[in-house]
């Protein structure tokens, strides 16, 4: 019946089946309508939300292994190494027997922990990433929810992956775990601070919250060539504290290998560790997701003033490639800082963020508005 | 379990009590450290030692001179040629044998490559410690030549055993003199490079420039020796002081700094890889011909009495004291290892510090743990 639904959507295009890639929004209206028109409208919205539960699900394990590999692929290139290159051509297929692997490990009790919130962290970890996985603008018309408050949203249900960690680090009844999880409390409340200025500074060059209209307002140029400068530097301090968000280098406090062993997940294994292994990875390309939808024009292709032709062969690119390709360009630039760096004190990050960001991202925002208002941007 | 509980009731209340070690990613090897922690802040280190602890000494009591030299090979295991020429300078001393210039020249580029490798591995490791990974592959990737040259020659590429009592083990490969000045040209051209990814870092500077500074007055009093206790401005290099083998015939520069800070012990180490490529330079084109070894009696018996030498290794003064009675295996034989003596100033320089500077501190003091224990 679901296939069927699909064909008959499908059939109703009036293009050719492969113009979806511009625009999804005929082929999710299509299903809508035929789901519709064949159940009453409860059983239509549960279906509905069950195929995109799937999709994400599925999305989010093939982002999840994809971006393992690429981490491990681009760190060997980085270290004159080679990287996996036994499982699968060019050894892609790595992380998915590591994964097996992690899935058939004994998950080891740990004596004394609080075994509850020990199996919960987790799933928090993991539910944030899918809330806000759901918000973000994949294509065109390739949207879960698009809400009026959408920036708004992911970053307060963002900020909630703070509970898991914190939660993690305290059930395991380790030292190692629990040092790792105050410091990782302490930089992701400060960092989410820099996150919001940050992209405050966008919302009001936008002048809208809901994540479709932000990108619409890019279809004559990306945020960081139209703010002038303020966008350029909210869009470095976003990068930045994007980065110190998702505890990855130079700002893994929270894990510090060398210091803390592994920090706030020492004493997880087999799945759940693999949970968290991957929250940490999609949280990546949840940062630079964000960071190409507001800054770099989403799915907006590349487009130069009246270079009419130009901008037609920029047009022939789906918008569904531009924003996975801004996106992966942005965690290429999230992995460079890891591989190169060397890791920020904990007193550092924290001078870091309150002495130097924080200042700079409000005097940021006041330039921005004052451009708005002004109508100096382009 | 008993012990921790003892622990706890040791430390203050409110201190935090944790333990680095015996496995944990930072001490390099088996040391374990009991730290007291006020929060983020270390408040004092006990470090307890002993978990690779094979009695070398003792074992040295029971076997012949020869055989001792295969057992130095295990203390500092990355500065295996130094620990060899010690035992042989001592044995050699005691006999009164005149060691021909091929012999003395050859173990001083030896030593001085094996100072390299060391330096090239403290410098990955500790990049690693800072959470810069990729210095880790690039200081291997250095290193990995130099072991090649050692494979070649010695048949060994950490555990050489090469020199012996009266000499060399085997004469140098016919490659050597050409594989060594391909590095030195190689390594020239490469060490930019160690700055670029980890001393200029303004993440690293950061980290380490005033931290756990360690005052001339306490190098000297701690007997901090090698390049930890010169960063401190504590002039202790044997090479200068007692020139043994043919550094009496090369120029080098003492790496000196007054700073004594974290930075400064590291900066030292970079500073004595271009210095040892010097004294190679100076040596290598002038490997004087003659034999590898002089003919020694099958059983060497060392005559009664005391003998001492002082050699520099890469962490500092290995000091080796034997007493013989007259048979063919010695009576006591001590090592003064420099790791042991370095260890005992941890404490002292990274109280009131953090545990991440801690890790910077221990780091750079350059631990080497089976050293520590013998």
């Amino acid at each position: 019946m679901l296939l069927n639904t699909i064909s008959n959507a499908l059939s109703t295009l009036s293009e050719p089946w492969w113009k979806v890639f511009y625009d999804f929004s005929s082929l999710t209206r299509g299903i809508d309508e035929g789901l519709r028109s064949s159940m009453s409208e409860f059983w239509a919205v549960t279906v509905e939300m069950l195929i995109i539960g799937v999709v994400f699900l599925l999305f989010y394990a093939v982002i999840g292994l994809f971006l393992v590999i690429a981490e491990r692929k681009v760190c060997a290139f980085i270290q004159n190494r080679l990287g996996p290159n036994r499982i699968g051509p060019f050894g892609l297929f790595q992380t998915v027997a590591d994964l097996v692997k992690l899935l058939f490990k004994e998950l080891i009790p740990i004596k004394n922990a609080d075994s509850f919130l020990f199996n919960l962290a987790p799933y928090i970890v993991i539910i944030v990433n899918f809330m806000v996985l759901a918000a973000l603008p994949y294509g065109k018309g390739l949207h879960a929810i698009d809400f009026n408050i959408g920036i708004f949203y992911v970053i307060a249900v963002s900020s909630m992956s703070v509970i898991g960690v914190l939660l993690a680090g305290w059930s395991s009844n380790s030292k190692y775990s629990l040092i790792g999880a105050m410091r990782s409390g302490a930089q992701i409340v400060s960092y989410e601070l820099s996150i919001g200025l940050a992209i405050i500074t966008v919302v009001i060059l936008a002048g809208s919250m809901q994540l479709s209209e932000i990108v619409e307002a890019q279809r004559t140029g990306w945020f960081i060539f139209k703010g002038h400068v303020p966008a350029f530097i909210a869009f470095v301090i976003y990068v930045i504290s994007g980065t110190a968000e998702t505890n990855r280098g130079p700002f893994d406090m929270a894990e510090a290998e060398s210091e803390l062993t592994a920090g706030y997940h020492t004493e997880y294994s087999g799945i759940k560790f693999a949970f968290f292994y991957l929250a940490e990875y999609i949280n990546m390309f949840i940062v630079a997701a964000v960071a190409s939808t507001l800054f770099l024009g989403g799915w907006m292709p590349f487009h130069v003033g009246n270079w009419e032709s130009f901008n037609r062969i920029m047009d022939f690119i789906p918008p569904f490639f531009w924003f996975f390709g801004k996106t992966f360009f942005v965690i290429y630039l999230i992995m460079l800082f890891k591989w190169t760096f060397p890791r920020l004190r904990i007193d550092q990050l924290l001078t870091l963020e309150w002495k130097y960001l924080l200042p700079i991202n409000l005097v940021n925002v006041l330039v921005m508005a004052f451009l708005v208002l002004m109508g100096w941007h382009f | 379990m008993e012990e921790i509980v003892k622990e706890v009731v040791i430390g203050e209340q409110e201190e935090y009590i944790i333990n680095m070690g015996p496995q944990h990613p930072s001490t390099h090897g088996v040391l374990r450290l009991v730290v007291s922690l006020k929060g983020e802040i270390v408040k004092n280190i006990e470090p307890h030692i002993g978990y690779i602890h094979r009695g070398i000494e003792k074992m040295c009591e029971s076997i012949t001179y020869p055989q001792i030299i295969h057992l130095t090979d295990r203390m500092d295991y990355l500065s295996a040629m130094m620990n060899n020429e010690a035992v042989c300078l001592a044995v050699e001393k005691g006999l009164e044998v005149e060691i021909p210039d091929r012999i003395k020249v050859i173990r001083t580029i030896m030593s001085e490559l094996s100072r390299i490798q060391s330096h090239q591995l403290f410098w990955a490791s500790y990049g690693m410690d800072m959470g810069g990974q990729t210095c880790f592959f690039y200081g291997l990737r250095d290193r990995e030549k130099i072991l090649d040259i050692f494979e070649e020659t010695t048949g060994g590429r950490m555990i050489v055993s090469y020199s012996c009592p009266g000499g060399l083990m085997y004469d140098i490969h016919p490659n050597f003199q050409k594989r060594v000045k391909d590095f030195i040209k190689y390594f020239r051209g490469v060490l930019w490079e160690y700055d670029a990814i980890l001393s200029g870092n303004v993440i690293f500077r950061e980290r380490t420039i005033g931290i756990g500074t360690l005052t001339l007055e306490d190098a000297v009093s701690y007997g901090i020796t090698g390049p930890s206790g010169r960063a401190s401005g504590f002039a202790c290099d044997i090479r200068k002081q007692e020139p043994y083998s043919a550094y009496d015939r090369v120029k080098f520069n003492e790496v000196l700094y007054t700073q004594g800070d974290t930075y400064h012990r590291y900066l030292a180490r970079i500073e004595e890889m271009r210095e040892s490529m010097n004294i190679i330079d100076q040596l290598i084109d002038n490997i004087p011909e003659g034999p590898y070894f002089v003919k020694m009696k099958p059983v060497i018996k060392l005559p009664e009495g005391e003998y001492f030498q002082r050699v520099e290794t890469a962490r500092g003064e290995l000091d080796v004291f034997i007493i013989s009675d007259g048979n063919k295996n010695p009576y006591r034989v001590k090592f003064r290892s420099p790791n042991f003596v370095n260890l005992g100033v941890l404490n002292h320089i990274s109280k009131d510090f953090k545990i991440a500077d801690l890790i910077a501190i221990a780091g750079s003091l350059d631990f080497v743990i089976p050293d520590i224990d013998r």
